[in-house]
């Protein structure tokens, strides 16, 4: 499903360049559920924003679903972002006033869907995660463990090949992370492939295999 | 194509600052209602130049005797020179360009004219049958001054429709004797002019009439005719020509302008037409000004929408919204205030226009102030281009937003 080569990537800011990837190589398996940890400044970000199609590499080679990520148009990616891709976030990132169902519909209106039929869509989404009566709430209504669940909800609308979650559980107390991990759990046992960015111990031992990042490289 | 989502979004951005947009919008209101106002009064200031012009043919040259300034053939300057029937009979027959000549005497002495026991204050110019073109005056009934009545020496009168009002009332003028100076006129039609009341309150006399009635000399004051409206195009020409015709029989320097002054009507109503045009351009300056001025307020608060607003685009572009929807969403709220703002700008300003037009009498100078349709058109074209540019430089901000930053901001 993910196929990382040799990954390069260095920023330069005023004159001095960061070189930040030095070479990563990984492979996702369609249907795995893969944490990716690694403290601050091991290059965990910089690859997400890769993974998720939001920035561009400067050598090797990124294959997602089958499909060569190189240099694409802004467009290209947004579209490509849109049909392969559902982004989970630690701080939720829903918007705040839209209710949601209409959060949870956001990625079908880029799809070009009717209201009507988005919205149709998004309630049966949400009912999935256990929200169906809070379709009228907007996000200030809901706790924490909801947001999520809006915001896995919206994910999952276009019937993504990977989740991308970065850092879900970081706002949430244990209780409500083993719930939103939970919920992860079940779409993977869809076949889902699922990749967490997170930096708990005990959230990346739910998953089935670990990736370590240290000074732009995998450790293990 | 109505996108409600996109609309929902910008109103519930405008809900949210409403003051700010009141205030950034009011600057754009008050930028295109300026612009319309002063051009509003731009139009009025022309329509009352028109008017004034309108008095007497565009296409008319009036010949003035004046006092030489220059030495000349053994002359002193300061002779005063003094129009007669001979030059009007030089200019009628050696100059060629003219299409109607007339003499024109001002009797300015004379100004109580009367019929039966109604007595008013009015005045009366001896002419010849020519007068009616560069006078433009019209003919309501009866007929104009003709040339039998010039040779048979006839006392008989044109008089105007204010004239006719309160010597007459009701009664039938056409056939009545007037009394002018004590000598009986027989009123024989009855004329408009657009230049006011002084002209409608006035009696033409044939100048031959005149002459032997009132002056008993050969003297006239002005000479004036209409000319093609081709031909006095070359308004130099005419009046060097014009000036040597009498120069050579009066003795003065040709080149001497204050002995006979020439008014050329149609140069000075393109003269004051030039200043006017040169006006209105000075208008679209200021009115643009101050647009511009708005603009660059819309385009700041945009500019602060799209950081306010980081967040929700970041969200949206790791959605899937492409640049290009990213840019019409910013766009479009910026030309949707400048638009709604502009428009009621611009109706406040027609409307202004409109009560002035309504409520406050003409003046001589001012008369009839509009906003014409077209320049109403083009202001609300202005306003669409001007949100755009407003809503650009945010608008491509908001496209170069970093998703992964912006999420990780809060």
């Amino acid at each position: 499903m993910i196929s990382l080569k040799n990954i390069h990537k260095s920023y330069t800011t005023e004159g001095s360049k960061m070189h930040v990837l030095r070479g990563i190589n990984a492979e996702v398996e369609k249907g795995e559920m893969v944490s990716i940890m690694g403290s601050s400044g091991s290059g965990k970000s910089t690859l997400l924003n890769i993974l998720g199609i939001l920035d561009n590499y400067d050598e090797g080679e990124y294959k997602l679903a089958g499909e060569t990520i190189k240099s694409l148009s802004e467009t290209h990616a947004a579209q490509l972002r849109n049909q392969l891709i559902g982004f989970v976030f630690q701080s939720f990132n829903l918007i705040s006033f839209k209710n949601a169902m209409e959060n949870v519909a956001l990625p079908l209106y880029y799809q070009k869907v009717s209201r009507k039929k988005r919205n149709t869509i998004a309630l049966e989404y949400l009912d999935k995660v256990g929200l169906k009566d809070w379709a009228n709430h907007l996000p200030n209504q809901l706790s924490g463990g909801q947001k999520q669940r809006v915001a896995i909800a919206r994910a999952l609308i276009t019937q993504p090949r990977i989740i991308l979650a970065d850092e879900p559980t970081g706002a949430l107390d244990s209780q409500t992370s083993y719930e939103v991990m939970e919920v992860l759990k079940d779409i993977n046992t869809q076949g889902i492939t699922v990749v967490i960015v997170t930096h708990e111990h005990d959230i990346a031992e739910m998953t089935q295999r670990t990736i370590r990042l240290k000074d732009g490289l995998i450790v293990s | 194509m109505f996108d409600i989502d996109k609309w929902q979004e910008i109103f519930a951005n405008i809900k949210k600052n409403r003051l700010r947009t009141f205030l950034t919008g009011f600057s754009v209101s008050w930028g295109i209602f300026m612009l319309i106002v002063l051009l509003g009064a731009g139009t009025g200031l022309r329509n009352g130049v028109k008017n004034q012009f309108s008095k007497d043919a565009v296409n008319s040259v009036w010949l003035n005797a004046g006092k030489t300034a220059n030495a000349f053939e053994g002359y002193q300057p300061g002779r005063e020179i003094k129009f007669t029937n001979e030059d009007f009979a030089l200019v009628q027959n050696t100059y060629k360009n003219y299409e109607h000549i007339s003499a024109r005497m001002h009797m300015w002495e004379i100004s109580i004219i009367s019929y039966q026991n109604n007595y008013g204050n009015f005045n009366m110019k001896g002419v010849h049958p020519g007068m009616i073109y560069p006078e433009k005056i019209n003919l309501i009934k009866g007929r104009f001054i003709n040339e039998k009545d010039i040779l048979e020496c006839r006392k008989v009168a044109c008089i105007g429709r204010k004239m006719v009002e309160e010597l007459f009332k009701k009664q039938e003028p056409i056939g009545k004797e007037i009394n002018i100076n004590g000598i009986l006129f027989k009123v024989v039609g009855v004329f408009y002019d657009d230049g006011g009341d002084q002209d409608n309150r006035r009696a033409y006399v044939p100048v031959s009439t005149t002459q032997k009635a009132f002056t008993g000399n050969n003297k006239i004051d002005q000479i004036v005719m209409s000319i093609s409206e081709a031909d006095i195009e070359n308004t130099e020409a005419i009046t060097n020509e014009l000036r040597n015709i009498l120069a050579a029989k009066h003795h003065f320097d040709p080149n001497d302008k204050k002995a006979v002054f020439v008014w050329n009507n149609l140069k000075e109503y393109r003269k004051i037409m030039g200043l006017l045009d040169g006006i209105n351009i000075f208008i679209w300056i200021i009115g643009l000004g101050t647009l511009i001025a708005g603009i660059v307020g819309v385009s700041n608060i945009m500019m602060i929408v799209v950081k306010e607003r980081t967040n929700e685009i970041g969200i949206r572009k790791a959605l899937g919204a492409t640049p290009a929807s990213i840019i019409s969403l910013i766009l479009q709220e910026a030309v949707f205030i400048t638009s709604l703002f502009g428009y009621t700008g611009l109706i406040a300003g027609v409307f202004l226009v409109e009560a002035f037009q309504k409520f406050v009498p003409d003046s001589d100078y001012f008369r009839k102030p509009e906003v014409n349709l077209m320049v109403a058109l083009q202001a609300m074209a202005l306003l669409v281009v001007a949100g755009l540019i407003a809503g650009y430089f945010p608008a491509r901000k908001a496209a170069k937003v970093e998703p992964i930053e912006a999420l990780r901001a809060e």
